[in-house]
Formats: structure tokens, C-alpha cells, sequence
């Protein structure tokens, strides 16, 4: 497939797309309304474009892109399934997607119902008392979540507790959040099943520990086993327990983590309830709480009073405000209409996203090695450490193999205590004939590798582009186009 | 395949220092740049900033990591390898010479002894 | 309805070839019975495609929206004309269903809009860089403060009133962490007071965090206030409205430091407030202190251009807690909205958005003034959005608009109580293009109306 040119490589002068109507009121010279020093003098540099060229820009460029709507997409941690469409209209309801944030409350009794609704729902699955739906993404609702740990402790007057405990298998998020929100880092280990090291734990916990951040299952797709110890010895420290939701695509209907003893909870509604992820975002992140942690909760809150709904600011403990408006509206929407598609099957949606990765687990784990042989949940961590021993075929270059056979590939060289890893998490979306497809191909790469090192360490063969130059890119940063480079 | 040179001497953090009367020429090691890969970006620190032993001074970056850089002994700034700006892949061609990072005028010429020779150096690697 | 493609066939096979019975065995094996959840999840019972969209519709139904009533509200979001090809571009199942670009060769197409993105806000803001994007306007801004704190050092910032308040509290929540001090320097009349900030600005304040235009719609006098700012060597941030920028002057042309910005009015419905778009762009001294995701440009194994996600040393899954900022997933899918959007409108369309808007609000203003009860909160310039003290409280007028199908009555005075001078309420219109004349009498009559 061809590649394409820029926007501003293919403008004209003098061509337009959307034109606007003439001013309908009596007009104003621009300098009698605007001092002279404050108006534009030269106009921003936009391309001039026909409708049709636009359209047929970004077509072009959509055809060069991967997406679950083009084929699997078994991206671990990320829980790349289906999209449903029809969570699509619903977002785009003009009564949903045409209202203004600012409308009074007696205007808006359908979103406010909307939210207040699915915080329902999203507590019953995850065991929490109460959720925000402010946080744009997981990560700011990490920052959300440990935030508002902070409020907590300082509201004790234990603002003196400034360690917020992670373990080495944790995503960067984690470490980089506690750090944000003014707090040391402290790591614990893991054990060689990913799971907590709980002897590690308790010599780190103490008086000066705020919370531990924990992903359950963890990277390594395996569930801690001594979980409520575990959250027990932090309670016991007087810190607080919080949980990552990566990884809740394993445990729908099975486990919540209010009832293992977590504290805050963050949820990626982007992952787990299938909105889509748009090459990056909009995500959405919400944050559920133990009750005891709601007087600290993002203003505004949704509550119900006699039948209506309304945004309460009046919450002088609050933490404050992350986001502009209330969150990610629209991207609730959309898992709203898919918590409703499913009702209490959302515990299906996790039987058959460990059921595929198993699947996928036990027909490749003879041609590259798990990390810790044993069933895993949603998704299954594989190295390839013998077969660059024996081949000099890294993981880079399996993955890079597979972009020839139409698929993405896994997570690679994550979680970070794995030499070569892959991660890989299938999602209950996908058909037993597209596991196959994967995994055939997987065993192919592998044979390649034997027979042919060099033609799997020179892919991909067929993608629209070959192997990028990142460290040129580092090294010599072109950040934008420019008409006269200089 | 391991590079490293028996003239100068090493910190346990893979910087390098050679002495020249009172003046260090600081760089990080042929490993080093080799666990790094390709390195991109080199931050440096001012001329004239006193470090002192072991303090942190700049950062280097590869594509896929990022490394502190600690200096080997005290002293003052007095230079600092401005090709590096535009070139830092000086550093994995030529660790110990044109992929020097600074000069330190030397504050206290015995913390040289706390440092290990090429010898020492080696085998450390060697430790994992 | 589900999304599960199993048969109980390839259940069955698939089962087999795992080696267990039943998926039960495989949950008994990783979760301890002591956290299992031994009863159905109390959710209402599942429905269909077209039960769930008769019952989405249902709830929607009980909102009133912009495409019933004449909206004049602002404060950050604004009802600009969403041209169709936009949608049609964001609904490509290759760009809505993607991942973030991690494997380049089979994602130019997303790679290249952002750094389409890039190259856009640069033109616009006249800065050097842009990020990939951020969650929106107000945690741009206090992601730009964090960028201030770490490049200068120091752990004061002022902040002007004239911010929005939102704005204001979720730079102050993301600052309480980090223990750094927010200072405001408040209004005189309805923009910044010079002197309060002459005499706030000290060597040991970071920068300044200013709105052009502000909260209440007024224009800056930011000339000035770059100057004082800059002769304490503190950074400058201004957060813009990006549609201002077809008239007004570029942030990077008076000096600004870090500019960000509410993307919502390139190209993004109002959608109750979110997803939205969060503009950073800045200086290329900066470059290695911004957060967020950054593409760029380079060139493969066959020679051609292409683009890969760059600088990621600054990022979280790099350098984790030392990393500029936790960001990970940001507005892409957005960003790729703005980036058609300014495709679509271009150079031209985009100074005549800008001027049908101040055209209409100049109006509109004008009308206001007229109205017996009613003047104008101050005489500064503006642009698409102004202040009217009225003789009712907002919330009074708020609710009168309403019976006329309008939308307004943005509620000044409660964040602002210094502007009132005496008057029972002050409230802020904002009138983009879509406004008619017609829509703009009907608002003033209502308003006449008001007692």
C-alpha cells in the first residue's frame, strides 16, 4: 500500500472545503473590537483542501493502520476486544451527544441517570460502595485513586505517611502516579510466579507506609493467591490498598477486589467495557471507593435526591477536580449500553477470556517457554529466551514476523522481570479459528527461526513500511512539518 | 569483546575518569553503552557546577532506556562535550574518546583510590 | 446480547486440549475460595441491539439538547459547527479500534495524524512542539504548571483569577501532592490586576499560569504581563481557545512559554463535557520536560519516511517514577478530530469561524447593553464570549431562557462575586457561528423579559 503524502504537501492556495455563511448581524471593523497588538498578523499556516482530497487523505491513511476491526489484536494488558457498534449510535444520540456541560441539572436528568446508574453497576461488579467517573484514563485514575489516599491519611493527621509500596512487576504507571502525587516509591519483590513476595512485604510496611498499589491478576496473568494476606498486612500498617483494574477482564462474576480487601480501585472502561481505544484515547478511567473514603471523592458528585438526580459540589473534604468537566461522558455512554448488553453475563465475558488464553497457553507453550507453567487467567506470559539462545531470534523479531501474517502482536519485553517476554491476551471475543490462525503462526515464526534466522530478522516483509529508525528519530527530533526546513 | 582500557580508572556505576595533571575526563564505558544501545540524547550539566563524588549529574538516553549519570569524583565543571548535543551517538562510537561527556578540574585527587582499576572494573562486569 | 463467538463445540475441544473439565477448574486454580464470589452479579438482565437502543434512546430523551434550544452557555465548551466529514473519518474501524501506535510498521495511519496534530498546533500557536495530545484543557494546564515547577525549580506559582475556576481547582489538585504553593493574583474589573502581579512576580515564583481570553471572555493585556513575568526569568503559560486564533495573535508570537489549550471547539461535540482535547505545545528547549506522547518522524530499512513514537525516555514505562508525567492513554482519536477538522475549515475557514463568532457576540453584547437593568460587567475587549450584570440572579435568568428554548445564564457571579458591583446577578454568553440573528433577538427579548 502506498504511503502518503502530508496534509500540508498536498495543499493548495485558494482551496476550500467547508465554507461558512456571510454574518447575519451588523458587523464591526476587527480593529475597533480587537487592540491592533492583539490581532493575528500572519495566519496560522492551515493546509487549503477539497473535501474529497481530506476524505481521501485520512482514508489512505486508515488503510495503513491495524485495528480489532481489521484482525486479532492480542496486545496484552490492554484487552483489545470488539467494539460493539452500537455502543457507537448510542454515544452519538443528539440528546447524549449534543448537550452542554454547563445546563442546569433539571436538563440533564438522563445523563445524571446515566452516571449514577452505571456507578451502580460498576460498584456490584467490583465490590466498592461508591465511583467517579471524572478520571479520563487509567492513569489519572491512579492519580485519582492515590489522591485521595492522600486526603485520607492527611485528614488522620497522618500526613507523615509518604511511602506508597509497588511491586517490580508493576506497569510504570503505578510508580510514576505515586511519585506525582509527592510520595517515595518503594519497591517489593515478586516472586517467581509474579505473585507478592508476603515475607518482603511485611519487612517495607510500617508507620510510614500510605498504600500499596497492586495489580490482581498481575502482569503475569496469574492471580495472588495470598491477596487478602496480603491486604490485611497493609490494613495492619494502618495504609491503605489500592487496585490497578487492568486486569479485571479475568475475574467478572468471579473475585472483586472490595471483597479481597482493596481500598480505591481504578477501572479502564477503554479495556475491560470495550469502548474503543482510538489509535491512543479518549479512555476513561473511574475510580471506586470504600465508603469510608467518599467524603474525599471529586466534586461534583452525582446523588440521587427525591427521584431527581443533581451534581453535589457541596463536599468540603474533596480532593478537587481532574478534569475540566465531569470526565469522559461519551466514553461512558458507550459502556453503559455494554454493561446493559450483557447484565450478570459479564461473568461469560470472563470465563471465555481465560478460557482463550489457556487455549492459546497450552497449544504454544512447547515452542516458547511460560514464564510459570501453570493455568493462567485472561492472559498468558510466554519468553523466548531458548529460542534466541538457540537462534539468535529475539522477541522484537517474533513479533515483527507476525506483522507479515496480518496480525498484531503481543506485549513485548513486559512485564519487565521476563527476559523476552510476550504477553499475550486474546479476549473472550475471538473465535477458536482466529486462536488457531495466531497460534499456527506463532509455530511457524518458531520453525523460521531454525530455517530461515535471517528472513524473520529482517521483518516485516509486507507492511507499508519496514523497520523504523527509532534512534535516528531520538537522536535528531522532527516533531512537525515545516515549509522551509532550516 | 569487552573494552576496557588499563590506563584509566571506573566507578561501579560504569562511569570512566582519566587524569590529566589536575583535570578528569569523565565518559561511561564501553558497557555500559552497550547495555544501553543506541544512544540519544546526553544531559549535561553546566560549566562551573561543583559536583561532588557520586552525585548525580546528567542523564543519558537510549531508545528504550534512560540512565543516571553519577560523577566519579568532586570537583568543578570546567568543560563539557558539546558535540554530544548533536551527535550523542559519539558515545557508543567511541566511549573513551570522542564520547567523552565532561572535564572536572579535581577537588580531592584521592578519591581517585576509591576506584576500581581496569582489572577490578572487569570482573565486576563480569559479576552481572 | 454478547460479543463471545465460542461454539460449545470449540468449548469443548478447546477444553480438551487445555487438559481440564471445565473452565471452573481453571478459576479454582489461580483464585483462593476465601475471595471468590459465590452468587450471580445483580446486574438487570441483558437486552438486545434493539431493546438497548430504544432504552438508550428512552434516557436521552429526558436531556434537552443544542439541536432544540439555541445554546449561548461557554465557560470551556462551545457549539461550534461539527463539519460531517469529520464523524465519518473517526467511525474508520482501523483508526477507532486501534491500540496505541506501538508497532509503527502497521500504524503510520495514526502515527502520521499525530504528527499531522503536531505540525497543526504548532502553526496555530505559533510554538516550536506539540505533544501527541492531553485529557483536555484544565489537566493540560496542570500538567504545563508541573512543567514549570520541574524546569525552574521553584515550588510557588501564580495562577490569575481570571483562570477558570475549573481550570484553577484541578491545577490545585495537582499541585497538593507535589506540596507546591498556588498564588492568585486577582481581577481589576474583569481582567488581570498589572500591579498585583508586578509586586506577586519574585525570583521565587516559577511562572505565571494566565487564560487568553479569560473565564469571563475578556482579552489579557499580555504583552505586559509577558514582560513582568519574564523579567523574574519565570516561565509564561497561557491556555487559548484554539478557534481565538483565526483572529487573535499566536501565544508563541508575545512570548508565551508553554501554551495549552481546550481542543472541544476543533471539531468535537459537546458530548456533556467529554472526550474533549488537551493542547501542550512549547518551546524546543523544553522538549525533554514535556509529558505525553510525542511522534515523530524518520525514515525505514527500504529508505522511505515514516513515523514512530519518540523521545518516550520522558515517559512512564521508561523512566516510571522519575518520568515527567504518569500520562499513558491520551485524547488520539480526538487529536485525529481536531486534525480534520482544520483540514476541512483550513487557513481561510478557520478566520471565518473566528470572526463569525466575534461578529455575532459583539451583537449580541451590544443588544444586551441596550436592555434596561442590564449592562456589560466591563469595557475590555473580547471575543466570542463577554459578562452582562443583570438585574435577576443567574440562576433566575438561567431558568427564563429555558421557557424560550434557550440555553444560557452561565453563572458568573458565584465564582466572580467581586464583578457584581451591586448587581443582582452576572452572567457569561458565549455565541459561536452557529448563531442567527433571529436566535440572538430571541435571546434578548427573553432577557428584556427578566425581572
Amino acid at each position: 500500500m502506498a504511503l502518503v503524502p502530508l496534509l500540508f504537501e498536498k495543499s493548495t492556495p485558494g482551496k476550500r472545503a467547508v465554507t461558512f455563511p456571510a454574518p447575519d448581524v451588523p458587523t464591526v471593523e476587527l480593529s475597533e473590537a480587537i487592540p491592533a497588538d492583539l490581532i493575528r498578523q500572519t495566519p496560522a499556516a492551515l493546509p487549503e483542501l477539497s473535501e474529497i482530497e481530506v476524505v481521501r487523505h485520512f482514508t489512505q491513511l486508515s488503510r495503513l493502520n491495524h485495528g480489532v476491526d481489521v484482525d486479532f489484536y492480542p496486545l496484552g494488558s490492554c484487552t483489545m476486544k470488539y467494539n460493539p457498534k452500537i455502543n457507537e449510535e448510542a454515544a452519538r444520540i443528539p440528546g447524549f451527544a449534543l448537550t452542554h456541560p454547563l445546563q442546569p441539572d433539571e436538563t440533564v436528568q438522563g445523563n445524571l441517570e446515566l452516571l449514577h446508574t452505571l456507578e451502580g453497576w460498576l460498584c456490584e461488579v467490583t465490590g466498592m460502595d461508591r465511583m467517579t467517573f471524572q478520571p479520563a484514563a487509567g492513569a489519572q485514575g491512579e492519580l485519582t485513586g492515590i489522591l485521595l489516599i492522600r486526603a485520607y491519611h492527611e485528614s488522620r493527621g497522618e500526613g507523615e505517611r509518604d511511602e506508597v509500596i509497588v511491586p517490580d512487576s508493576a506497569h510504570g504507571t503505578n510508580p510514576a502516579t505515586a511519585a506525582m502525587a509527592g510520595y517515595r516509591v518503594v519497591p517489593v519483590k515478586s516472586l517467581p510466579d509474579g505473585s507478592i513476595d508476603v515475607e518482603s512485604l511485611r519487612e517495607v510496611v510500617g508507620p510510614k507506609t500510605a498504600a500499596l498499589m497492586m495489580t490482581n491478576p498481575s502482569t503475569l496473568g496469574l492471580f495472588d493467591p495470598h491477596v487478602k494476606e496480603i491486604t490485611e498486612i497493609v490494613h495492619q500498617a494502618g495504609g491503605l490498598c489500592y487496585y490497578d483494574g487492568a486486569n479485571l477482564n479475568a475475574i467478572m462474576g468471579y473475585a472483586r477486589p472490595g471483597d479481597m480487601g482493596f481500598d480505591v480501585v481504578h477501572l479502564n472502561l477503554h479495556k475491560t467495557f470495550s469502548t474503543p481505544h482510538g489509535g491512543g484515547g479518549p479512555g476513561s478511567g473511574p475510580v471506586g471507593i470504600k465508603s469510608f473514603l467518599e467524603p474525599f471523592l471529586p466534586v461534583p458528585v452525582v446523588e440521587k435526591k427525591d427521584d431527581r438526580y443533581v451534581l453535589d459540589w457541596d463536599r468540603p473534604q474533596s480532593i478537587g477536580k481532574l478534569h475540566g468537566f465531569w470526565g469522559n461522558f461519551g466514553v461512558v455512554v458507550r459502556a453503559y449500553a455494554y454493561v446493559l448488553a450483557h447484565g450478570p453475563a459479564l461473568k461469560e465475558v470472563s470465563e471465555y477470556a481465560v478460557l482463550n488464553a489457556n487455549y492459546v497457553l497450552a497449544r504454544l507453550k512447547q515452542y516458547y517457554e511460560p514464564y510459570v507453567d501453570r493455568h493462567c487467567m485472561h492472559e498468558c506470559v510466554l519468553s523466548a529466551r531458548t529460542l534466541k539462545q538457540e537462534t539468535g531470534v529475539k522477541t522484537l523479531d517474533v513479533a515483527k514476523r507476525l506483522l507479515d501474517e496480518g496480525i498484531h502482536p503481543p506485549t513485548i519485553y513486559f512485564p519487565l522481570i521476563v527476559e523476552e517476554a510476550l504477553m499475550i491476551e486474546p479476549t473472550e471475543t475471538e473465535d477458536k479459528a482466529t486462536l488457531d490462525r495466531f497460534i499456527d503462526a506463532m509455530i511457524r515464526i518458531h520453525d523460521e527461526a531454525r530455517s530461515n534466522p535471517e528472513h524473520v530478522k529482517s521483518a516485516p516483509h509486507t507492511t507499508p513500511v519496514g523497520r523504523l529508525d527509532e534512534a535516528l528519530a531520538a537522536r535528531r527530533p522532527n516533531l512537525r512539518y515545516r515549509a522551509n526546513p532550516c | 569483546m569487552a573494552n576496557v582500557p588499563a590506563d584509566l580508572k571506573y566507578s561501579k556505576e560504569h562511569e570512566w575518569i582519566r587524569v590529566e595533571g589536575n583535570i578528569g575526563v569523565v565518559g561511561i564505558t564501553w558497557f555500559a553503552q552497550d547495555q544501553l544501545g543506541d544512544v540519544v540524547f546526553v544531559e549535561m550539566p553546566e560549566v562551573g557546577r561543583e559536583l561532588k563524588q557520586n552525585e548525580q549529574f546528567g542523564v543519558v538516553e537510549s531508545v528504550k532506556t534512560v540512565s543516571d549519570l553519577y560523577c566519579p569524583v568532586s570537583g568543578k565543571v570546567v568543560e563539557i562535550n558539546t558535540a554530544l548535543e548533536n551527535s550523542p551517538e559519539l558515545i557508543n562510537q567511541d566511549p573513551y574518546g570522542e564520547g567523552w561527556i565532561l572535564k572536572i578540574e579535581l577537588a580531592d585527587p584521592s578519591e581517585l583510590d576509591s576506584l576500581l582499576d581496569a582489572a577490578a572494573y572487569e570482573a565486576f562486569t563480569k559479576e552481572g | 446480547m454478547r460479543y463471545i463467538p465460542i461454539t460449545q463445540a470449540d468449548k469443548a475441544a478447546m477444553l480438551r486440549e487445555i487438559g481440564v473439565s471445565s473452565t471452573e477448574e481453571l478459576f479454582a486454580a489461580n483464585i483462593p475460595a476465601e475471595v471468590r464470589l459465590n452468587r450471580p452479579l445483580n446486574l438487570p438482565p441483558a437486552l438486545t441491539e434493539m431493546e438497548l437502543l430504544a432504552h438508550m434512546r428512552e434516557l436521552a430523551a429526558q436531556n434537552v439538547h443544542t439541536a432544540e434550544y439555541a445554546c449561548f452557555l461557554g465557560g470551556g465548551a462551545y457549539d461550534h459547527y461539527v463539519p460531517a466529514a469529520v464523524d465519518a473519518v473517526l467511525r474508520r474501524g482501523e483508526f477507532l479500534t486501534a491500540y496505541t501506535p506501538y508497532q509503527p510498521e502497521i500504524s503510520q495511519g495514526v502515527l502520521q495524524a499525530i504528527y499531522e496534530y503536531q505540525s497543526l498546533m504548532c502553526e496555530l500557536t505559533g510554538m516550536d512542539l506539540s505533544n501527541a495530545s492531553m485529557y483536555d484543557g484544565a489537566s493540560a494546564l496542570a500538567e504545563a504548571a508541573g512543567m514549570v515547577v520541574n524546569q525552574t525549580g521553584r515550588s510557588k506559582l501564580l495562577v490569575a483569577r481570571s483562570v477558570s475556576p475549573q481550570y484553577r481547582r484541578v491545577v490545585q489538585t495537582y499541585m497538593h501532592g507535589i506540596g507546591v504553593e498556588l498564588i492568585e493574583v486577582p481581577l481589576d474589573g474583569v481582567t488581570l490586576d498589572l500591579n498585583r502581579l508586578e509586586a506577586l512576580m519574585t525570583d521565587e515564583v516559577g511562572g505565571l499560569l494566565l487564560q487568553m481570553p479569560n473565564y469571563l471572555g475578556y482579552l489579557e493585556e499580555v504583552r505586559e504581563i509577558e514582560a513582568l513575568v519574564h523579567a523574574k526569568n519565570g516561565l509564561f503559560v497561557v491556555a487559548v481557545d484554539p478557534v481565538s486564533l483565526g483572529i487573535l495573535e499566536a501565544p508563541g508570537h508575545y512570548g508565551a512559554d508553554i501554551v495549552v489549550a481546550e481542543g472541544q471547539g476543533l471539531g468535537v461535540p459537546l458530548s456533556y463535557g467529554g472526550p474533549y482535547l488537551g493542547i501542550l505545545a512549547t518551546r524546543d528547549r523544553f522538549a525533554r520536560k514535556m509529558p505525553g506522547r510525542i511522534a515523530g518522524a524518520t525514515v525505514d530499512t527500504r529508505g522511505q519516511r515514516g513515523f514512530v513514537l519518540t523521545m518516550q525516555a520522558r515517559e512512564q514505562h521508561i523512566r516510571r517514577e522519575k518520568a515527567t508525567s504518569n500520562i499513558c492513554t491520551n485524547q488520539a482519536l480526538i487529536a485525529l478530530a481536531a486534525t480534520v477538522y482544520l483540514a476541512l475549515v483550513g487557513k481561510e475557514g478557520l478566520r471565518e469561524v473566528a470572526n463569525l463568532s466575534l461578529q455575532k457576540a459583539h451583537y449580541a453584547a451590544q443588544q444586551i447593553a441596550k436592555l434596561p437593568g442590564w449592562r456589560l460587567a466591563g469595557d475590555a475587549p473580547f471575543f466570542k464570549e463577554f459578562t452582562a450584570l443583570a438585574p435577576a440572579s443567574a440562576a433566575d435568568v438561567s431558568r427564563h431562557l429555558l421557557t424560550q428554548k434557550i440555553l444560557g445564564g452561565l453563572d458568573a457571579g458565584a465564582a466572580y462575586p467581586e464583578i457584581l458591583d451591586g448587581a443582582a446577578g452576572a452572567v457569561t454568553f458565549a455565541v459561536t457561528e452557529q448563531r442567527t440573528r433571529a436566535e440572538i433577538d430571541r435571546l434578548v427579548s427573553a432577557l428584556g423579559e427578566v425581572k
